[in-house]
């Protein structure tokens, strides 16, 4: 990867970044060959985590199959924001064909790539945690089992934003969305068990499943290129805030990404052929609260009374996340 | 070369001919034999190169053969019924962004309740999905609109359906004639897609369309289902020149020159209608049969010319709109706006009800008395329905409708494979 040197007057600014690292070290934002995979102009709201984790998702496969990348592309956020004819953001061939079936397309193309001698090209499926886990479980389930040639890349939001912030069944417990509103005994969305798809994936045994969120861009980049290095199904989970069904600030993007990680509600962690190999460590456990409270979404557990219970319940949480991937361990 | 072979065997051997690139499919009766044999044929190499994926649904069956085509594949996949509506949403979305892919549609009844025999319900649930419509009235036709279908498809960039009675043709042992490769090959050159997902020159596919846009996206929709109207009988007289039959055109009369009674119909009821026909020309009465092959794109001025002379049109169906009647007739009475004959509608053979000569007969006859109202149920068994219509007058909790028709039948539990 080619970069220019920096000028001793250019340290102090934030174009600069990362560019006072090693050349090896550095983000592939960094460098000139960047693809801009996902380019500026599109109409993501402002602080849009998923626009975030795409763009360094795809520059990341970009760099690290010289460009030879296609993308199946469910409908979701991420779809409508980059695309309406005759705009588009996107600098690699993609697709759209439906809400629930991007990793079958995904398969489709992966056939089309080998029949036709392109094994060289890659392809990508993504979508967000509603095509993920709910409509389009199925077909995923089924790219996994059969070990297709896709990486699967799930930009989590925890809800239907595309629609208006519905719940989806990656929505936390608690939290307020059009379908699960703050009211009644127990208010927000339901306490169920959950349904959290990297753990799917794994009882797959596919090659490569990881987490990530955009508050460590870095580790998407590195866990897009690991999982380009190896063939068959692979599957990363993106946690991407979203102020507008979050009820956050633009700006607290990364920083809400970095509490859920930090706090343990968010396990970023790796495993291959179904076991895990490696987690991120927590450096500071914050509580719960710290990625609930600057949330409006969340707003009724901070009331005049605060939902103590609730509170606790979300808390359990993260500390069982904690023990089952051992977080804090050095 | 001519083979003894079932039909189904037929349409899977020439699918091979036809040299697919990716095939999908998911099981369902009675579509399984075709797609368990081109599976068999990659995996013994003789279909090389393909790549056969077995999915978990025909959701993705088709989104694999959507993503496949995308890529710039020959992709083929078959359904039937329950299938093919499990796979609405992919039928229409192929159909709108213009994937030549070919699918059989090995017809069959949908449930409820569950019915495994045939019907053209499915196909016809689907008619408006953009998909051009093919249905073959025999094996032999069936082989040949395949090979046809990949031409036509990949000409006009949309997809195509060759709709196949399921047992009485997928399951049918018949003699037919398989062509050659070197054949096929010369008729059917590689697929050149018009729109192609390539690193090398990136595109976007199946983006959003607004108000600004979209109804001219839908006409050329429909310029291009025009076009396949056109090209059709171009295809077909070539067809016919290499392999030596008709096959393919959009329409096929048989002793309708100068009949007064003609009756319409779709798929292998045509073959028992023509020796219904035969017997009663050897009566010495004026009747014939009009095969419709194309049902989508509708071949609207073909259909005028083939009946335009006759005294009354009876068109059979095998299915039917639920709260209006027939589908066929209504696009027949388009064909025949604004003259006398009258157009009746004829339910036949849902669920796999035998279709008997006799009753067929029967029902011609009728027709040529004047005697058949506008929608009749063929064979219907009154006394039933008027018994399950007592039941509900008299008591709120009747129970489930089939369950009380079988009773009432006297039937015992049918016996599943
Ligand atoms: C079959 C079908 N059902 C419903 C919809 C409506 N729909 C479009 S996007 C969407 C939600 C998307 O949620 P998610 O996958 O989480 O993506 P996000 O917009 O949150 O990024 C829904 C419900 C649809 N397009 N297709
Ligand atoms: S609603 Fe959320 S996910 Fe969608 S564009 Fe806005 S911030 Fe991004
Ligand atoms: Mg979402």
């Amino acid at each position: 990867m080619s970069h220019q040197d920096i000028k001793f007057y250019q340290t102090g600014t934030f174009t600069v970044g990362n560019r006072l690292l090693d050349p090896e070290q550095r983000s592939v934002q960094s460098t000139l060959e960047r693809t801009n995979a996902l380019n500026s102009g599109h109409r993501a709201c402002p602080g849009c985590g998923e626009a975030l984790g795409a763009r360094y998702a795809m520059d990341a496969a970009m760099a690290a199959t010289d460009g030879q990348i296609v993308v199946a592309n469910a409908t979701g956020c991420l779809e409508v924001f980059s695309t309406p004819y005759p705009e588009t953001a996107w600098q690699v061939p993609w697709v759209h064909s439906l809400f629930g079936n991007a990793a079958a397309v995904g398969a489709g193309l992966a056939a089309a790539m080998r029949v036709k001698g392109k094994s060289d090209v890659r392809v990508i499926a993504q979508g967000g945690d509603g095509s993920t886990a709910d409509i389009g479980f199925g077909p995923l389930s089924g790219m996994f089992e059969r070990n297709d040639d896709v990486l699967f890349i799930c930009y989590d939001n925890q809800g239907y934003m595309n629609t208006g912030v519905q719940r989806s069944s990656a929505t936390p417990p608690a939290a307020r969305t059009a379908t699960t509103p703050a009211v009644g005994p127990h208010p927000g969305h339901q306490r169920g068990m959950g349904k959290f798809v990297p753990e799917i994936a794994m009882a797959h045994h596919i090659p490569y499943v990881a987490t990530a969120t955009v508050a460590d861009l870095r580790d998407i980049e590195a866990k897009v290129t690991a999982a380009m290095s190896l063939r068959g199904a692979r599957y990363i989970h993106i946690l991407v805030p979203c102020p507008l069904g979050w009820g956050s600030a633009s700006h607290d993007t990364v920083r809400l990404a970095r509490m859920a990680r930090e706090s343990g509600l968010f396990p970023v962690f790796e495993a291959r052929d179904g076991e895990v190999t490696d987690s991120l460590k927590i450096r500071h456990q914050v509580p719960v609260e710290a990625f609930l409270k600057p949330q409006k979404r969340f707003a009724h557990l901070f009331g005049k009374q605060r939902d103590e219970e609730a509170i606790a319940y979300l808390q359990a949480r993260a500390d069982r996340n904690i023990r089952k991937y051992h977080l804090l361990e050095a | 070369m001519l083979k003894q072979v079932e039909g189904s065997r037929a349409v899977a051997e020439t699918i091979a001919l036809c040299r697919p690139e990716v095939v999908c499919a998911y099981p369902i009766t009675p579509q399984t034999h075709i797609v368990e044999a081109v599976g068999e044929m990659v995996r013994e190499g003789t279909l090389a190169p393909c790549e056969f994926i077995n999915v978990e649904s025909e959701f993705s069956a088709l989104s694999v053969a959507i993503g496949a085509s995308a890529g710039g594949a020959r992709a083929y996949t078959a359904t039937a019924s329950q299938g093919l509506l499990f796979m609405a949403e992919a039928v229409f979305n192929a159909a709108g962004m213009g994937l030549p892919i070919v699918m059989t549609v090995a017809n069959r009844a949908i449930g409820a309740p569950i019915n495994i025999w045939n019907d053209q319900s499915d196909s016809m649930a689907l008619r408006d999905s953009g998909w051009l419509q093919l249905y073959a009235t025999s094996n032999q036709e069936a082989v040949d609109l395949h090979i046809i279908a990949f031409r036509l498809a990949e000409a006009v960039s949309l997809p195509v359906m060759v709709c196949m009675d399921g047992f009485v043709l997928t399951h049918a042992y018949e003699r037919v004639d398989i062509p050659e490769q070197a054949e096929v090959d010369a008729y059917l050159p590689g697929f050149e897609p018009r729109q192609l997902l390539d690193p090398a020159e990136p595109v976007t596919m199946g983006a959003m369309v607004g108000p600004e846009a979209f109804t001219e996206v839908r006409y050329l929709a429909h310029v291009r289902q025009m076009q396949a109207l056109e090209l059709l009988p171009t295809l077909a007289r070539e067809f016919e020149a290499r392999f030596g039959r008709d096959s393919g055109c959009l329409i096929q009369r048989y002793r309708s020159e100068d009949a007064d009674t003609i009756v319409v119909a779709l798929g292998s009821v045509v073959g028992t209608l023509q020796e219904v026909i035969d017997t009663l020309r050897d009566a010495g009465h004026a009747v014939g049969v009009l095969a419709i092959r194309a049902f989508r794109p509708f071949p609207l001025a073909e259909v005028h010319d083939a009946l335009v002379d006759s005294k009354r049109v009876i068109v059979l169906e095998r299915a039917f709109a639920v709260g209006q009647g027939g589908i066929v007739a209504d696009s027949v009475r388009k064909a025949l706006q604004g003259l006398p004959a009258p157009i009746h509608t004829v339910v036949a053979g849902l669920g796999g009800r035998p279709i008997t000569q006799a009753s067929l007969r029967g029902m011609i006859e009728r027709g040529m008395r004047d005697e058949l109202p506008s929608v009749t149920f063929l064979d219907l068994q009154t006394d039933v329905v008027e018994r399950a219509l007592e039941r509900e007058r008299t008591s709120r909790r009747s129970g489930p409708v089939a369950e009380g028709v079988l009773k009432d039948l006297g039937v015992k539990a049918m016996q599943y494979v």
